[in-house]
Formats: C-alpha cells, structure tokens, sequence
C-alpha cells in the first residue's frame, strides 16, 4: 500500500483541493480513500499550475484511477513539454497503458501527440497489430493505424496485412474496410484490372463463406459509383452462383444490379420496352421474395423498395401482382391510431 | 461496484437518467430538479461548455448531456444556468478550420462533436453558419463505400456515428446532401434477423444500445425522404421491424432488478437503460406530419413517452427549449481571432 499524497513529508507545502460538488450533489460517486486523495492534490496542482515532477508523477496515479479524465491526460501533455520529458520513456508508458485499457479515447490520443512530437512512427505498426491481435475490430486502434499510414506514408505492406487478417477471419468487416481503405488511396478502383481483381477476390470469399454481408457489401461498394451493370460479366456470375451459395445478400445484389440496369436503359434512345419490363418484373420479385420469405426482418424496406421502383419504372399494366397501397402487416401486439 | 471511470462523465449520468425517467412519464420532484441544476451548474467552465465534472476542463459530450438534461428539467432554472455567450466561445474554440470539431482543446476529432456542437447551439439558439462553416461537408466525408458513417473518413461505418452525422446535418438542413438510399440499405441491414436488435457494424453482435443509434435513424431517414419528395413511404411504419426490437429489448434487455443492458449476460448500466428505452420508444411510435401510430408491445403500461428522433429528449422539452431561447439574440463572438484556427497539433 502506497502513502497517500496527504502524509507525504515533500507534499505538505500544498494544500489539497476538495472536490465542489455543491451543498446537495447529485449523481455522487463513491470515490475511495485513496481516489479522493489522488484528486484532491491534483485539483491543487491545476489550481496553482505547477510544473513540476512530482506534478507529472501523479498524473500517472490520477490516470491509473480514471484513465477517461482527460482534463488529466491533457494537464500530462503540457507537463511533458514543460518539464522536456523523455518522450521515448512516455512511448513505454502509453504502450502499456493501451494494452490495459485499449478501448479508451484518451489513450491512443495521448499516443498520437507522443508519436507526431516525436516525429517517429516506427513502433506504430507493430503495436497496433499486436492490439488487433487480442480484438480485430478495435475502432481506435484501426482510427489510430489509418492516421499512421496516411500521415506517414506507410501504405506499402498494408495490403498483406489486410489479406492475412481476412485469412484469419473473412467476416472481420475492420479488415474489409482498411481493404477499401488501402486500396482507394493508392491504386483507385478505376483501373479496370484492380476492380476484375477485387471482383474475383469477393466472388473467392463468397464460395468459402456464402452468408458472409462484408464480402457482398464490398463488392457492391466497389462498384457502385460506376453502377453495378457498368462491369460486363458480373450479372451472370453473379446469378451462376445463386444456384449453390444463395443468400439474402446476394439477392439484395441481384436486385441492385437490375435496379441499375433499369436506372441506364432508361437513359438510352433506343429503349426496348420489353427488356425494361423484364428487367423490373425480376428486380419486384427478388423484393417480394426477400420481404415475404428470405430477409423478413426487413419486410418493410423490401416492401418500400418494390413500391418505389413500380413507381418509378412501371406502369398500372405493368404488374400482374395485386397489390394493397400500403399492406397494414399483421401483427399481435396492440395498435391505435390518433391524429397527432 | 466501481464507477471512478463515470467521473468525467456526471452530466451523461444527470442525461441518461433523467431521459430514462421521461420516457417513463416519471416525474422529477422540483427539489432534485433544482439540485441537477446547480450541480451542473458546477459543471459549467468559467470559458464555457460543460465538463464531466466540478473543476475540470469543457468537453463536447458533457456538454452535450449537460444542455439536454437541463432542456428536460425544462424550468427557468435550468435554462439559466446556460451562459449562451460563453457556450459560443467554446464552440469556437474547439471548432476547426477544415470543419470539424474538436470533443475538448487540445483533444480529439471525430464525427460526435459536430453532432455534440449543432445541438446545444440549436438548442439554445447560437447558431450560425459561420460556425458551421465546412462542417456539412466534413461530416459528409464520413459516408464511406458500406452507405453508413465512420467516426472520421476512411474507417469502418458504425451506428453510433452514423447517429451522430446524420442527426447534425439534419439541424444543419443538409441531410438531402448524404446517399440517403445507401445509409437507408446499411441501416436496415443492421438489424439482426434471429435476435431482433441492432448491431453496432456489419458482422458485429447485436448491442441493446444501437436499438437506439441505429432504429432513431428511421425516423431521420423517413423524414429526409419525404422532404425529397419520395411518394411510397409507410404512413404507419418505420422501415425497421418494430415488434422484433421491443421483443429484443423486453425479453432479452432488462435487468430482472430493474435497469437494461446490452445483452443477456452483460450488467446494468444508465447508459445502457437510457438507450435501450430510447430505442423502446422509437420502436412504439411512429410519426409523421399527420398522423401518430403506435405499436406497443404487451402490456399497455410498456407505453413510453415518445422521443425526439435528433436530440434524444421528449419532443415537448425540445419545443419548450426552442421557444425559451429564440426570444433571445444570437450572441456575438467575443475572442475569435484568439482562438479560430487553434489546430489539433
């Protein structure tokens, strides 16, 4: 057990602040003797605004108590430029403090400032790696490796790194995006032969595992902005494999598919009506199969969806489906209706 | 139970408990009314904002939860204790040249503290465009290749954030510049089809909180469709299954001795209970310009109060709020060339 700041002979000239919660405080923490303490000397410091070591020394304590204060993390920054701290030592500090508490914001900030003060990324990669390795999809540990990269210029190995991540776990979305992410900022997904390779790289993850929405969502991600019918092949591909490794995402991709094939025949002079009929008469279906048997948690989107693109591309013959303007879904739970 | 960690964080603990107690039609007695208002008063830094305690530097969530709690206490009292002029101050502060905003000074960035900063200056009216200048676009960086918002641009889409941009460019009036139909498919997505509740991101489990985060989108999302003139929305319905997220919230969410929680075996928490109601709410009432329809799953008493799909208070309280503050001038800024253009180096 540890002296509390309060019996120490060299903190005597400075008298501990209490905390000003008010004659009738609410939402009351229960602090320990020992986190009153720590606080109390450090709301002393702050009021004084002392630049000392053993400032910075009990900033260490306040944090080990509450690494979320950040008036605390932030007091640490402006002590360690004040006092000329050996950045190299605080790396050490950080480091393990992350890997105690590595969903933490103020933690990988701290860091942050440590390694741009610094001007040396060299341990970064590594470091967050190792995090990953204990929890694949930590958000501040990928927010802290994509700063890293792009600040830094380290785009080089990256791409190897994402693939062996999605060889360890292909639904890790993290590693889906820093894919997107990764390739976007160096190649672009406008060189044809990077996208034929991104395709057949999902159409690859998909046979493995066919009910996995990352590789679907990227494939779809990838190419939505040129449209999905713009990359020729894909569409019977695509259809091929709904015969062995059907899912609710690749009927969602069907369906966006003709929805797009829809949005650019229209688009065109020569607009053969037939073919445009087809085409919506399959993109309703998926909707309705998805609303009604495949995906019904999101029968009232499908249902939407289907309501807007017979809208929008048919006509009152056009569909041979009865349809209710807006079908009131069955349902046990009890419903009122009151003009608001 | 240790809550040492909660200690930069007391006004959430002031919002997420008195927001629990409004959807709850519960009353606040005047007396502790009157002490959440002086205690946050205590909150407020002499520079302005909120901090997540007495003594300590202002911070964008405190803040956030500081103003919301008050707009709900909802008496003279509370809104009082708002120093509108300092409020200005640190948003300025705290605001950067690129658009962003920084949660704290000396702090980090992310998509929360824009969300955070367009509340409380609508809210109590300091809102200008000049403080919002470039924030549109920066927040709409964040809508990357899945159709949801990251944290900041380039990482994974995550409900939380998404929430978060979403409802701040709604207050900004420029929801209709986001892929609504891609944010409208990845939210969707999120729901889970065995469990009923939400995920925070795709592949992810399934977390009692995003029944709000992610389900309070709907409403955002059916309202910035009508308004861009989409004909075949619901007059009854959000676009997410509502029966299923009560079921998931009432039978898999509670705390047998009262309270919610992320999922079976994890423990109770305010932030949790006030979520989880949240997101109970949204899924019982749905509205729209005419009409209010509701789906109330068990018992009539499982009825809650409704809540504002954008600040996350009952909608009175923000109408309230709204009316109490636009009767006073926006104030002017008092130190921007001190502190514009202060970065996050």
């Amino acid at each position: 057990c540890v002296t509390k700041y309060i019996n120490r002979k060299e903190w005597a000239d400075l008298e501990p602040v209490p905390q000003d919660d008010g004659p009738n405080p609410v939402v009351k923490i229960a602090y320990s003797e020992k986190f009153s303490d720590v606080y109390d000397y450090f709301r002393a410091l702050l009021k004084n605004d002392e630049k000392t070591e053993r400032a910075f020394a009990l900033t260490a304590d306040a944090i080990d108590l509450n690494a979320a204060n950040y008036t605390v993390w932030h007091y640490r920054r402006v002590l360690l430029q004040a006092l000329s701290k050996d950045l190299k030592e605080e790396m050490k500090y950080i480091t393990n403090i992350i890997e105690e508490q590595p969903k933490n914001y103020q933690v990988w900030h701290h860091r942050r400032m440590v390694v741009e003060w610094l001007n040396d990324p060299s341990e970064e990669l590594r470091f967050i790696a190792d995090i990953l390795s204990q929890d694949a999809k930590n958000y501040h540990a990928w927010q802290h490796r994509q700063w890293v990269i792009q600040e830094y210029k380290l785009w080089d190995n990256e791409l190897e790194f994402v693939e062996n991540l999605l060889e360890e776990d292909v639904r890790n979305n993290s590693a889906w995006n820093q894919r997107h992410f990764v390739i976007s900022h160096t190649t672009g997904f406008s060189d044809p032969a990077v996208v034929e390779r991104e395709i057949q790289y999902c159409l690859n993850q998909i046979r493995k595992a066919p009910h996995n929405e990352s590789a679907w969502n990227y494939l779809k991600g990838m190419l939505q902005d040129r449209g999905l019918s713009s990359q020729p092949g894909l569409l019977e591909r695509v259809l091929e494999l709904k015969e062995t490794h059907c899912s609710p995402y690749l009927l969602a991709f069907l369906f966006d598919c003709y929805e797009d094939a829809l949005e650019n025949i229209t688009q065109k002079e020569k607009v053969e009506e037939e073919e445009q009929k087809e085409t919506l008469r399959k993109a309703l279906e998926i909707c309705r199969l998805l609303a009604q048997e495949k995906d019904t948690i999101r029968k009232e989107y499908w249902e939407f969806l289907g309501r807007s693109l017979r809208n929008k591309y048919g006509n009152g013959a056009l569909s041979d489906e009865p349809m209710a303007e807006n079908p009131e879904p069955s349902i046990s739970a009890s419903q009122s209706q009151e003009a608001s | 139970l240790n809550r040492n960690c909660l200690d930069a964080s007391r006004p959430w603990l002031c919002f997420w408990i008195l927001h629990s107690l409004e959807l709850l039609q519960e009353p606040i007695p005047a007396a502790v009314a009157s002490d959440v208002c002086q205690f946050l008063a205590r909150c407020q830094s002499p520079t302005g904002g909120f901090a997540g305690g007495p003594g300590q530097h202002a911070h964008l969530a405190p803040t956030y939860a500081a103003v919301n709690a008050l707009c709900i206490i909802g008496t003279d009292e509370a809104y009082n204790v708002i120093d509108r002029e300092k409020l200005l101050d640190f948003l300025w502060s705290v605001k950067q040249p690129d658009g962003s905003f920084v949660m704290h000074v000396g702090g980090e960035v992310d998509v929360r503290s824009a969300y955070c900063a367009a509340s409380v200056a609508s809210l109590t009216n300091i809102l200008t465009p000049k403080l919002f200048e470039n924030t549109t676009n920066w927040i709409l960086s964040c809508q990357n290749w899945e159709g949801g918002l990251s944290g900041v641009p380039g990482l994974e889409a995550h409900g939380g954030y998404t929430f978060c941009g979403t409802a701040a460019l709604v207050i900004l009036g420029k929801e209709h510049m986001l892929d609504l139909k891609a944010l409208l498919r990845w939210v969707v997505s999120r729901q889970m089809r065995f469990e009923g509740g939400f995920q925070g991101r795709c592949n992810k489990l399934v977390d009692g909180c995003y029944s709000f985060w992610q389900a309070g989108l709907l409403p955002l999302l059916h309202r910035a469709l009508y308004k861009e003139g989409e004909s075949e929305l619901s007059q009854q319905r959000w676009m997410f299954e509502q029966q299923a997220l009560q079921e998931y919230i009432l039978l898999c969410c509670q705390n047998p001795t009262g309270g919610l929680l992320d999922k079976p075996g994890k423990s109770r928490d305010f932030y949790h209970t006030c979520y989880c109601l949240s997101g109970l709410s949204i899924a019982q009432h749905f509205g729209n310009m005419d009409n209010h329809y509701e789906v109330i799953l068990g018992k009539e008493e499982n009825r809650l109060a409704p809540t504002h799909p954008v600040y996350n208070i009952c909608p009175e309280k923000v109408a309230q709020a709204l009316q109490h503050f636009l009767r006073m001038p926006v104030p002017e800024i008092h130190f921007r060339s001190n502190k514009r253009g202060r970065s996050v180096k």
